[in-house]
């Protein structure tokens, strides 16, 4: 078999990931240098194929996908029957179900994105999770975490998707857990498990619709198969008694999915709760696999989610009004939210569901190719913000000890080393908040204050200082995030979404929706943006923690730490600016005239990937007005921040200027987050609680269930007693009995055997007289032989029975 | 010639009085004499017999046949003795090992 073979290469894209799970797990796990050699070694395997298909197919065969208005030529897939079950339908239903692996441009675009994200998130956390005493278990779940993130990727069918999909929610489950000694880690494990777990059910009914509609579950038996989607279009759902069409169902049902997975509005609570995991595993969740998944997954069936619908004319289908709704929605919604956190985890987790918005939105309206660039950009500039984020923890908790140790160097200084070293100190967050309340008990004079929160930005400041990597490269980021024009990507996707809002606002008012809303929510973003970099790289420390924090205090193992850390942030930071320039449009002055001398066909990015679909999406003219916008809405972000935080400097312990402007309450709704986990706690949670504490557990399980165990345990226990009285009285009875007269009547002829020989001598005598009187009788009176025995046997009889109530009384 | 029942009333008065020096006695000794007394009167009983009841007659060689009531009484006298040997034995180590030769006293061999 030929492996070179793009046909037959996206099968082993996912393996070694996955093998590598397997061999720490049952192997490996002991050594941690062998663990670091197998999970980076299988993650890097898979970045080689999947760069080697990347290149492959952008090099080759450029014309790849089924646009044919655009040249294309068909996808690479190969599959196999796998579980034949004789299903039929309209279209192509094969009576099979076949699992396999293809490679169009929309999943060649995420092998160039996930593995290099990654292969870097992995280095990372070499450094990150370098004294963590689960160390090795860490990157077994990583491993499994990309390989079925990859086996997403890689699948031509939505089953082997939705199983990729499933695994890495157990992925994220165990790693948001992974210091499951906190209470908060283990809570966030099962509330994101729990809550992308109510997606995920309404979706696979959705896919259970979508196979019993067509019998298959191929993308490219159903995506590229217009038979197919008109018939989808067309037929009425459920006899149509929803006004939905079996297209419009479907999406609907896979839309929730995504809700759930890239946690969009009623289902984005999750989310922020994830950052109880270690930081990679944000990084993880947030850019490379989780959160992409789900924009990943509707961008995929975009053209049955938009069956019957055409978005260039305004005409939305019901899955695309409700992603075009919830997404402007939580892209708003959750950028109000981000300006308020003083958690800097929680800012870009807020921030990541506000993007995440941005793309489903823009998919809404039928932004297609706009939705997979920013998901792309997103992707690098995400991870990049979450790892600078995590150098940033990483150097606060280091500078808190080295605060504690200059601070007892009074007393303890011929120890001679001021900057802690701390290899000593362990893992990051969690464990310091385990260990955190057992110094309290050891060291009650030095350390009065309450735990010190290594990730609030009010204690950091000026942390530029020591780290300059970690801030230029968050800076870059951050520009990319917040939209800084013209040289960032995420400038140039966030432009491309509003530029397809704009030309779409003619035809649909739900355009100009979604144009208002992710204008401003871009505002917030640029504004909390700055917000995050301001408090935390400039200005003066505002703690001890913040003026001693850095990673690399000179000690070799410390230079190989930060060296593991910033790697990535560097590549990262690259890939943030350079990842835009593929989809600048050719109209753009002077930038667009530039690329498209190396691109003479227009955006590379859109090009390539509006092949995927079956009639590529137009090519939008170049407009000013969304670049205006764009423009406006980074200056405005940027100018609020700027007044705000760093024309006043900001102080530990003053309130937030945000304050001021918006209001107490209004601030304090904020940063409650609207309240929607109180909200889910009164409507779902305590209701449930109740129903379980009180209405199964006490009516039901202890009540009707224990009480009927208890009724037939009783009434057994009775029968049994019965059964215990009838053998102690019928059968004991019997049976000791028996020995017991035997006993009585041996207890009471042992008289006769009284040691007196004259009293034996007498009894010889009154038998032999006896012998004798019957042999007299015997001669004299025949006849009466008969009765003098009856007689004889009567008067023995009464004999023996005066001797036993004699003997008995004698015994007693 | 002296009758026959004369005999067995003699025989049975004597059986009387040993068997109540056998019953009533407290000393062995007494007892083994009352049992002698038994014995003699059943001899006196088997001779007495033997002497009415049995034909003398002569056999070939001379003997007179018919002796078994004289030998039987024979053979009860060596029973007697050695038995009285036997039973003062025992009463001479019963003596020796508890200082008494009440036969009451001696009940070791009951339940």
């Amino acid at each position: 078999m030929n492996f070179s073979d793009l046909n037959i290469l996206p099968w082993l894209i996912p393996i070694p990931p996955l093998v590598a799970f397997f061999v720490i797990i049952l192997f490996a796990g002991r050594s941690k240098l062998l663990t670091h050699i197998i999970a980076i070694g299988a993650i890097f395997l898979s970045w080689l194929m999947s760069f080697y298909a990347v290149y492959t197919i952008v090099t080759q065969h450029k014309d790849l996908g089924t646009a044919a208005a655009l040249g294309g030529k068909g996808v690479f897939a190969s599959s196999v029957t796998w579980l034949v079950n004789g299903a039929t339908g309209p279209g192509t239903a094969t009576g099979a179900l076949g699992m396999g692996v293809m490679l169009d441009p929309l999943n060649t675009i995420m092998l160039f994105m996930v593995p290099l994200a990654c292969l870097l998130i992995f280095i990372y956390t070499l450094g990150y999770m370098a004294h963590d005493p689960r160390n090795t278990r860490f990157f077994a779940f990583l491993s499994l975490f990309a390989g079925a993130m990859l086996t997403l990727v890689v699948a031509d069918n939505l089953l082997l998707l939705f199983i990729g999909w499933e695994v890495m929610g157990l992925c994220s489950y165990l790693l948001i857990g992974f210091w499951y000694e906190k209470p908060s880690a283990y809570q966030a494990a099962i509330k994101a498990f729990m809550t992308t777990r109510v997606g995920d059910v309404i979706m696979m009914i959705g896919i259970a619709y979508l196979w019993a509609s067509t019998g298959t579950l191929s993308f490219r038996a159903i995506l590229h198969n217009e038979d197919v989607l008109h018939k989808l279009a067309t037929t009425p759902a459920l006899g149509g008694f929803l006004g939905l069409t079996a297209a419009g169902l479907i999406g609907l049902c896979i839309v929730a999915g995504t809700i759930g997975k890239s946690a969009q509005f009623p289902l984005h609570v999750w989310l922020p709760d994830a950052m109880e995991g270690p930081t990679p595993v944000s990084a993880m969740i947030h850019a490379a696999a989780m959160v992409s998944a789900g924009v990943y997954l509707v961008i995929r069936m975009y053209p049955l989610l938009s069956a019957g619908g055409n978005p260039e004319a305004g005409v939305l289908t019901p899955p695309m009004i409700l992603m075009s709704i919830v997404g402007s929605f939580t892209a708003l919604f959750a950028a109000t939210i981000a300006v308020s956190q003083n958690d800097i985890k929680k800012v870009l987790a807020y921030s990541t569901i506000s993007q995440l918005g941005f793309m489903i939105a823009a998919l809404g309206i039928g932004a297609y190719v706009a939705a997979a660039f920013h998901l792309i950009t997103h992707a690098f500039f995400k991870a990049l913000l979450f790892l600078g984020s995590g150098s940033v923890i990483h150097a606060m908790e280091h500078g808190e000890h080295a605060a504690h140790a200059a601070h007892e160097g009074h007393t303890a200084h011929d120890q001679g080393h001021v900057p802690d070293a701390s290899p000593a100190h362990g893992g990051h967050e969690a464990p310091h908040a385990a260990t955190e309340p057992i110094e309290h008990h050891e060291h009650p004079l030095h350390d009065p204050e309450p735990a010190f929160d290594p990730q609030d930005m009010r204690n950091m400041g000026g942390l530029g200082r020591n780290m300059p990597v970690t801030m230029w490269t968050f800076i870059i980021g951050g520009a990319s995030l917040a939209g800084f024009p013209l040289i960032t990507a995420g400038f140039w996707s966030k432009d491309e979404i509003l530029a397809d809002a704009w030309h779409l606002s003619a035809q649909s008012p739900l355009a100009v929706l979604v144009l208002v809303s992710l204008a401003v929510a871009a505002i917030l973003t640029a504004f909390y943006t700055f917000r995050q970099i301001a408090l935390t790289f400039w200005g003066e420390p505002r703690t001890e923690a913040a003026k001693f924090a850095q990673h690399n205090d000179g000690t070799a193992e410390a230079r190989n730490i930060s060296a593991q850390m910033t790697a990535p942030l560097i590549v990262l930071a690259f890939m943030a600016i350079v990842a835009g320039f593929a989809g600048v449009n050719p109209g753009f002055p002077i930038i667009g005239a530039i690329t498209s001398r190396f691109f003479p066909q227009g955006a590379p990015f859109a090009n390539f990937v509006g092949r995927t679909l079956l009639e590529a999406p137009e090519h939008l003219d170049f407009s000013w007005w969304p670049v205006l916008v764009s423009f406006s809405v980074f200056l405005i972000g940027v100018g609020m921040g700027y007044a705000l935080y760093v024309r006043r400097q900001y102080a530990l312990g003053q309130k937030d200027p945000m304050e001021d402007i918006v209001g107490a309450d209004i601030y304090r709704i904020l940063q409650k987050k609207y309240y929607v986990d109180e909200f889910y706690g009164w409507a779902f949670i305590n209701p449930l609680r109740w129903i379980a504490t009180t209405l199964v557990s006490q009516i039901v399980d202890k009540g009707i269930i224990d009480g009927t165990l208890n009724i037939i345990a009783t009434s057994a226990t009775w029968i049994g007693n019965l059964f215990r009285e009838f053998n102690r009285v019928v059968i004991d009875g019997v049976s000791d009995g028996i020995p017991d007269a035997i006993a009585d009547a041996g207890r009471s002829l042992r008289s006769v055997q009284s040691g007196h020989i004259q009293q034996y001598l007498l009894y010889a005598l009154v038998a032999a007289l006896w012998v004798g009187l019957n042999l007299i009788l015997l001669a004299v009176f025949p006849l009466a032989v008969p009765w003098a025995a009856l007689a004889q046997v009567v008067i023995a009889v009464l004999l023996i029975l005066f001797f036993n109530v004699s003997g008995s009384r004698a015994s007693n | 010639m002296v009758p026959l029942n004369a005999y067995l009333i003699v025989a049975a008065g004597l059986f009387s009085i040993g068997m109540f020096a056998a019953l009533a006695r407290r000393n062995v000794i007494a007892i083994l004499m009352g049992v002698e007394l038994m014995l003699n009167a059943v001899n006196i009983n088997l001779v007495a017999f033997w002497r009415f009841l049995t034909p003398a007659t002569e056999a070939s060689s001379g003997l007179k046949v018919g002796m078994s009531g004289q030998a039987f009484a024979a053979f009860v006298f060596v029973v007697a003795a050695a038995e009285v040997a036997v039973g003062l034995a025992l009463i001479i180590s019963m003596y020796r090992n508890r200082r008494t030769v009440i036969a009451e006293d001696v009940d070791t061999l009951r339940y």
